[in-house]
């Protein structure tokens, strides 16, 4: 479990970072709090030239209520997010989805930013930063651009950021008076999702009004239910939500595992996003 | 509770642990801790093929290599590539490859170790590996047991012809009996292979020791004894030359009992080199050379009267021996062999076991080691019956095991039971578990189709530990005994040093040592230190396993403290100028009966011992004794198990609810450390249940040898267990005292898959694979629902 020797620069600026990002070349590498990149580099799976630390840059860090948003700092730790009152109380289920990531020591360490660039198809926010169409703040050499969700994940492990780019937000609309749960399924505690659903609802006189639900491991990108969004509009009963949920698996092409098989992970994001949507709404 | 004894002043407290403050914070001598001046780091080329011919190897580009120092294929090594001992031949025409340190000219599963670096840190070490050339033919792999066995297989070694390790055979005369039986039930049970994961990975320092011929090493192993006298037989180093230490051990499960080729190359190149040489394994390296566990198809019938009384049990093992036999690979299976009936009494019994050779990693001693496999066969199997009779299935197991009063009772399979009392612990633990509250919750979750449905498993288990009589051993044809030693002597000083020759790796024998000593001799249990683990400082002693340590190694400890105040009591006597007859031994003291005025504590006599100014004649000098103890029998520790375990119909998850265990461990020296063995035990059987299993394609390459893929349960996925323990004393040794090991880990396997079936059994399930993962559940209520 020795990486290949590489070299490190601990970034103290976004600037800094590109810089040494652009010196670095194509191997350069940003690593946020190490949590996925280090197993990686200790398997030998990835062997970077250079390893630019992104854990000390001040602007990067911290969450911001801007009115309309809450704006999170790419390089926040997982721990920061889901203990933040903002969050807490306008995006409950990314407070949801992050308080399942892995263990206190990875929450810890970890960033919501590294994890949303890492992009494992396993990942517990992706899909919520999907459903509540988050915007995503990314820094090149010619300034900033910003990134919807729908557009910022392109596959397994594989983002809109440029390999000469970095994250530098997440702006995620306030959705306050929703509410919110992530449903998480897998093995144990600490083990990754085998589906994860994502769910928001706005309520109005007992009955859904609008939801946002996404869906983590169903596939390369997480995937965004609208098919089911649709249905659910009016929904006020269990039965009414899983039938709506029946659309979860609409255009899924998921991949086999040791933990499911294609007909079962359709079957469990059927499930999941009726359970998901009924505890997000209240309905039980 | 029965026959309450009296365990004297220190035997029976639940003292906390003499060793936890060390091994907690890590403030210890692990063996890679260890740092000697001059120390050339090992790195392993391994295979990354099932199997496949070494077409081309050349090291060469490794020794161009920053800071390496030598580098070996097998042609380097040459006669120092020794072979791995297996010194359990279980018959006589058993097929036994050679299995070299490194493969000579073929591979023969995925981590087989090819070659090695050396270098004078373990970076530069590893990255030459990457300068190795090497070249593989890759062969066609067999993984299948059945297809292994079947005519015209690929074979696993070419030149022994056969994948057939061996065909073992005990009892005979089953043909017959069945035809008294009402029911017949038979069932495949598949007992998957298991990694034994300990948390801290192997490690082996070899040094030459500079002015003597002597060569240590620290590895982290359970059999230091063992480990010396093999590899002095397989090296060639002389056997007095070698000193063998195992530091404090993060753990072993058997997967620490072994002479590991690793091992081997450490000590041979160790003293090729002259220097110090070092090999820590990564946790990759663990999960694909580290022996596995387990790995069994389970072929199993059972017959019955209509009434439920048992007339017979037939058992066709298949036990996956992997590519190569280890120390006791082949006899695994057979210790299993005669607990198949359990705790029940019946008329005939057939056991038939063949051991098979497949390309994947050895298997062999794994936490239960073959009586976990035969305990979830029973178990599992009992229940079956009863489903099939429509007996309540705790009546069917009263109404067939062994009654208090019957014991000591011969089984079937030719052991000796000598105590027990399956009544008791059960009685306990249905009080426990509200067993009549939750068969009604399970009747009225049925009744009105709850999604999550309940179930109720048990497992009224019963094992052999306490390895082992010496000439049973024999008799099953393994090449050692099972006798311990000890040696307790009382420093100038007054502080006791008790020397054992087993040697934990967490168990806690510091504490519960000393406390045996400490009520015979009556010295606090501080001033007693607990000598393992070392060669050079403790006599022969066979090491620790087999939940034998107290059972055997306990009873050494006892007598060799009982002798020291023997002779105490004649140097005291002297002293104190009257017969030895005449002292009273009251709490370290030496005291005239009658006169306890005149008094000499042992602190004292051991002074007199140590001067030899004023001995009575004939006594040698020094105050020490010293016990070789080679137990009259096993012992057989039991108790019931119950589980209640929800399964959600609808996406196939299975939670653990309620877990309620009664154990009958007989004499507890130390209340706790039973409670935290059974804990773990209990832990990693519901592992095996819900969680482990090591999988392979049909190519032989692992699919979850990673602690991401295979899954270990922590803290939060598991109840809170509620134990408790009832006391039938063993009468195989003088404490009375059982084994605690292993006994969790082979009772709650069955507890929990029993409980599983229990809960869809009506949607027309009579099995479940382990693990239950939640798909695996899920999709045999979908072949059940679909009328299978």
């Amino acid at each position: 479990m020795i990486p290949v020797a590489f070299d490190y620069k601990k970034a103290s600026s976004v600037q800094d970072a590109l810089a040494a990002l652009a010196a670095g070349g194509e191997d350069a590498k940003l690593m946020g709090g190490g949590q996925s990149l280090l197993p990686v580099l200790r398997l030998r799976l990835n062997a970077p030239s250079v390893v630019v630390d992104c854990s000390s840059i001040p602007e990067i860090k911290g969450i911001k209520d801007e009115g309309g948003k809450i704006v999170i700092g790419a390089g926040t730790t997982h721990h920061a997010v889901m203990n933040d009152p903002a969050v807490k109380s306008s995006l409950k289920v990314l407070a949801d989805a992050t308080a399942s990531v892995a263990d206190p020591q990875i929450r810890h360490r970890g960033t919501l930013g590294g994890a949303l660039a890492h992009s494992d198809p396993r990942a517990d926010q992706p899909p919520v930063a999907l459903a509540l169409d988050a915007e995503f703040t990314i820094a090149g050499a010619t300034g900033q651009r910003t990134v919807a969700a729908a557009d910022f994940f392109q596959g397994p492990f594989e983002t809109a950021v440029g390999p000469d780019e970095i994250l530098v937000s997440v702006a995620f609309p306030k959705l306050d008076g929703w509410g919110g749960h992530y449903e998480k399924f897998n093995r144990a505690a600490q083990a990754w999702s085998i589906v994860g659903v994502a769910a928001t609802v706005r309520m109005e006189g007992g009955k859904i009004a609008e939801a946002r639900i996404g869906l983590t491991n169903v596939g390369g990108t997480p995937h965004r239910a609208s098919a089911v969004e649709q249905a659910l509009v009016g929904a006020s009963s269990i039965a009414e939500i899983e039938a709506a949920s029946m659309h979860a698996s609409d255009g899924l092409s998921p991949f086999a595992d040791e933990d499911a098989d294609v007909e079962y992970r359709l079957h469990l994001a059927r499930v999941l996003t009726a359970r998901s949507v009924a505890k997000a709404a209240g309905i039980s | 509770m029965t026959d309450v004894v009296d365990t004297g002043t220190a035997l029976g407290r639940p003292i906390k642990r003499k060793e936890d403050a060390r091994l907690l914070h890590g403030q210890t001598n692990w063996t890679d801790n260890i740092q000697l001046p001059g120390t050339v780091h090992m790195a392993i080329l391994r295979s990354p093929f099932a199997h496949a011919k070494i077409t081309h190897l050349d090291v060469s580009g490794a020794l161009a290599m920053p800071n390496v120092v030598a580098a070996f294929g097998a042609a380097e090594l040459g006669d120092l590539n020794s072979s791995v001992p297996c010194v359990w031949p279980v018959t006589d025409d058993m097929v036994a490859p050679d299995f070299p340190a490194l493969a000579k000219d073929t591979v023969h599963h995925v981590g087989d170790c090819v070659a090695v670096v050396l270098a004078t840190d373990a970076v530069s070490a590893v990255d030459a590996l990457e300068a190795m050339s090497v070249d593989y033919e890759p062969l066609q792999a067999v993984v299948n047991m059945e297809s292994a066995i079947s005519p015209g297989s690929t074979l696993v070694h070419e030149d022994k012809g056969t994948n057939t390790c061996y065909v073992y055979n005990l009892g005979g005369g089953y043909d017959e009996k069945v035809k008294e039986a009402d029911v017949v039930v038979k069932r495949r049970f598949i007992n998957q292979r298991l990694i034994p994961a300990f948390m801290e990975p192997r490690s082996v320092v070899a040094a030459p020791m500079g002015m003597s011929d002597e060569i240590t090493m620290w590895t982290s192993t359970q059999i230091p004894h063992i480990l010396r006298l093999l590899i002095a037989l397989v090296t060639g180093i002389p056997e007095n030359n070698l000193r063998v230490i195992a530091p404090d051990v993060g753990g072993g499960f058997g997967g620490k009992l072994q002479i590991y080729r690793e091992e081997i190359l450490v000590a041979q190149l160790a003293r090729k080199l002259g220097r110090p040489v070092k090999w820590t394994e990564t946790r990759s390296e663990d999960m694909v050379a580290t022996h596995h566990g387990r790995d069994q198809i389970q072929d199993i019938e059972i017959a019955a009267k209509s009434d439920g009384t048992l007339v017979g049990l037939k058992v066709d093992l298949k036990a996956n021996m992997g590519a190569y036999l280890q120390i006791i690979t082949p006899g695994v299976p057979l210790l299993g062999m005669f607990m198949y009936p359990g705790i029940y009494k019946m008329d005939a019994y057939d056991f038939q076991c063949t051991g098979v050779f497949t390309n994947t990693t050895p298997t062999d001693a794994y936490r239960g080691a073959g009586r976990p496999e035969s305990t979830y066969a029973i178990e599992r199997i009992m229940d079956e019956l009863a489903a099939e009779l429509g007996m309540e299935p705790m009546e069917l197991r009263r109404k067939n095991w062994i009654k208090h009063e019957e014991f000591p009772y011969t089984t079937i399979a030719g052991l000796t039971y000598d105590t027990g009392n399956y009544e008791l612990a059960t009685a306990r633990a249905l009080e426990l578990f509200d067993y009549e509250g939750l068969r009604t919750e399970q009747k009225s979750r049925r009744d009105s189709g709850d999604r999550v449905q309940l179930g109720i498993g048990i497992s009224t288990f019963t094992e052999m530990c306490g390895l082992a009589p010496s000439r049973t051993l024999g008799a099953l044809k393994y090449v050692a005994g099972g006798w311990e030693h000890c040696t307790v002597r009382v420093l100038p000083t007054g502080k006791v040093e008790v020397i054992t020759g087993t040697s934990p790796h967490g168990q806690g024998h510091e504490t519960a040592w000393s406390q045996i000593a400490s009520s015979i001799l009556g010295i606090p249990v501080e001033d007693i230190e607990v000598v393992h683990s070392d060669t050079g400082r403790a006599p022969y002693g066979m090491d620790t396993y087999g939940s034998r340590s107290l059972a055997v190694g306990g009873q050494a400890i006892k007598a060799a403290s009982e002798r020291l105040v023997d002779k105490a009591r004649v140097i005291a006597a002297h002293q104190l100028e009257c017969s030895p007859e005449d002292l009273d031994y009251v709490n370290g003291v030496f005291q005239v009966k009658g006169d306890p005025e005149k008094a000499q504590p042992l602190g004292a006599v051991a002074f007199e011992a140590f001067t030899a100014h004023n001995l009575p004649d004939g006594v040698e000098p020094t105050l020490s004794a010293e016990a070789t103890i080679d137990p009259q029998d096993f012992s057989y520790p039991h108790g019931t198990h119950l589980a209640a375990m929800e399964v959600d119909t609808e996406t196939g998850k299975v939670t653990l609810r309620k877990y309620v265990c009664v154990d009958d461990v007989g004499v507890q020296v130390n209340p706790m450390i039973v409670e935290g063995q059974v804990h773990g035990g209990v832990a990693q059987g519901i592992a095996q249940a819900l969680y482990e299993g090591a999988s392979y394609d049909e190519d032989g390459q692992p699919q979850n040898a990673n602690l991401s893929t295979y899954l270990i349960p922590s803290a939060p996925d598991l109840p809170s267990f509620i134990t408790d323990t009832t006391c039938t004393p063993s009468t195989t040794n003088p404490l009375g005292t059982k084994g605690v090991g292993e006994a969790g880990a082979i009772a709650s396997t069955p507890a929990i898959m029993n409980g599983i079936v229990d809960a869809i059994r009506h949607l027309g399930v009579n099995d479940v694979l382990m693990p239950a993962t939640p798909m695996t559940v899920w999709k045999t209520i979908q072949a059940a629902k679909g009328g299978k």
